[in-house]
């Protein structure tokens, strides 16, 4: 567990973001990665009481406040219709309802972590990151992006109608994903695949060949062999990169067939 | 820093480490059900309800729960031993370190799912860890108190 002297309960970003610009302050997720580490903070910056929690749908996207919870996410309705379940699905094995309740969005895309399910869906749906003073940024610029003192203040998931499925493996219950597959369609983009946990962060590719009710064999097949081509995979204790390869396969042919029905 | 906070109903007004878990700080108030089983997060044992959500009071500083309500085991007696009751029926534990957080979070499941299936019970208890069981005879006590929850209300 990590120790800090202070504990502090902003009143608004600004003052949240003046007191992260010192090195040995901390932002506040959930506090579940933090809480790993034994590091010695001057203070912790708390941002629960800027009504962050949030998640808000207008015409054009879904706004997820930075300090909404996992669980939040898995349950909230209007979400998991609009984008068939796949928010639930990417993170009902992380841990446990209480773990969820604990674990935020905003700690999830900050930590830019391999293993995150929730960064592998949400590059999928093509979100964006808002950044307190670095505005709005594609999430994959962000996840490619180095680790500064800025605050991730919401996820924005843009309604482009897009068709989406989420799968992943793992070697037992409520481990990390051995891989992470999202898979999404809409009519102007294409298909979007994401891959997590290779074991490597996830990234995303573009695919323009068929429909969300039309893919044949051989084109699943060139997407997945354009998959392997240009996206490198590793080994590590959970797996080597020969099955993360093999799983990856199975993995899409999976979501693929999931979209077409 | 000062909180002001309500545990098991009863209104408290304390100064504390800032940086001092929930987990221990209710133990310091005696609510000793509050155990610490792992140290990654996994094991579900510390957890408590706050504001009725089930949390991990392992990874939970006890600062955030300024103005809010938390309940541990000590404050769901009744509730508790009632559920206890069907544990014991069925055998389902051995050790009984693990109970307090798996009660804890059955509750929690009570309130929260309407009627769950098999796969939503398995899948909302799928954090709290057990060493000593494969997890059947809790499954079974569960059920036999959901049934009986059930035959209450229609009566
Ligand atoms: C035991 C365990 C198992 C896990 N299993 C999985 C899994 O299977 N799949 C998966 O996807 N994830 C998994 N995770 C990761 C987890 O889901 C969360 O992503 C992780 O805990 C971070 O979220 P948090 O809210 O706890 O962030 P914290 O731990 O509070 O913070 C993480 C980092 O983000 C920073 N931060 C937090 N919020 C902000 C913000 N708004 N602006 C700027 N910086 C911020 C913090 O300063 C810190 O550096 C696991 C974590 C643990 C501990
Ligand atoms: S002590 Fe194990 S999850 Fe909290
Ligand atoms: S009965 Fe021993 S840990 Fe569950």
């Amino acid at each position: 567990m990590f120790h800090a002297k202070n504990y502090v309960l902003a009143q608004n970003l600004e003052e949240a973001w003046q007191l992260n610009q010192k090195k040995t302050n901390k932002i506040l997720g959930g506090m579940a990665w933090m809480k790993m580490g034994k590091q010695n903070y001057q203070t912790v910056i708390d941002l629960s009481a800027l009504h962050l929690d949030q998640i808000e749908e207008n015409e054009d996207a879904f706004s997820i406040g930075c300090m909404v919870s996992l669980h939040d996410l898995e349950t909230n309705q209007q979400l998991n219709e609009y984008f068939q379940g796949a928010l639930k699905e990417c993170v009902r094995h992380i841990v446990g309802v209480q773990f969820r309740n604990c674990a935020t969005v905003g700690g999830s895309i900050y930590g830019r972590f391999g293993f995150s399910d929730v960064l592998t869906c949400f590059m999928a749906l093509d979100a964006k990151v808002e950044l307190y003073k670095g505005g709005i940024v594609s999430i994959s610029d962000f996840a490619s992006m180095p680790y500064d003192n800025d605050i991730l203040v919401r996820i924005i998931l843009p309604k482009k109608g897009k068709r989406i499925s989420y799968q992943s493996m793992r070697n037992t219950a409520t481990d990390f994903p051995v891989l992470a597959v999202a898979l999404s369609f809409d009519e102007q983009e294409g298909w979007l695949i994401s891959v997590g946990a290779r074991p490597g962060k996830a990234v995303v590719l573009c695919w323009q060949e068929g429909t969300s009710s039309e893919l044949s064999e051989v084109q699943i097949d060139n997407m997945t062999a354009y998959v392997l081509e240009n996206i490198s995979f590793g080994s590590n204790m959970r797996a080597k990169k020969e099955y993360r390869q093999h799983l990856c396969k199975v993995l899409i042919k999976r979501a693929v067939k999931e979209i077409l029905k | 820093m000062t909180i002001k906070f309500w545990l098991n109903g009863k209104q408290i007004e304390d100064i504390i480490p800032d940086d001092i878990l929930l987990l221990d700080y209710v133990r310091t108030k005696g609510c000793y059900s509050v155990k610490r089983g792992c140290e990654t997060a996994n094991c579900g044992l510390c957890t408590v309800l706050v504001e009725g959500k089930p949390v991990l009071s392992c990874s939970t500083l006890a600062a955030r729960v300024n103005g809010k309500h938390v309940t541990t085991l000590e404050g769901l007696q009744k509730e508790a031993e009632e559920f206890g009751a069907f544990l014991a029926d069925q055998g389902a534990e051995q050790c009984g370190f693990c109970n307090p957080g798996f009660i804890m979070n059955v509750l929690a499941m009570m309130k929260e799912l309407n009627d769950p299936t098999e796969e939503e019970i398995r899948e909302y208890l799928a954090g709290n860890l057990c060493r000593c069981s494969g997890f059947v005879g809790q499954e079974r006590a569960i059920q036999a108190y959901l049934a009986k929850k059930k035959e209450e209300v229609s009566e």
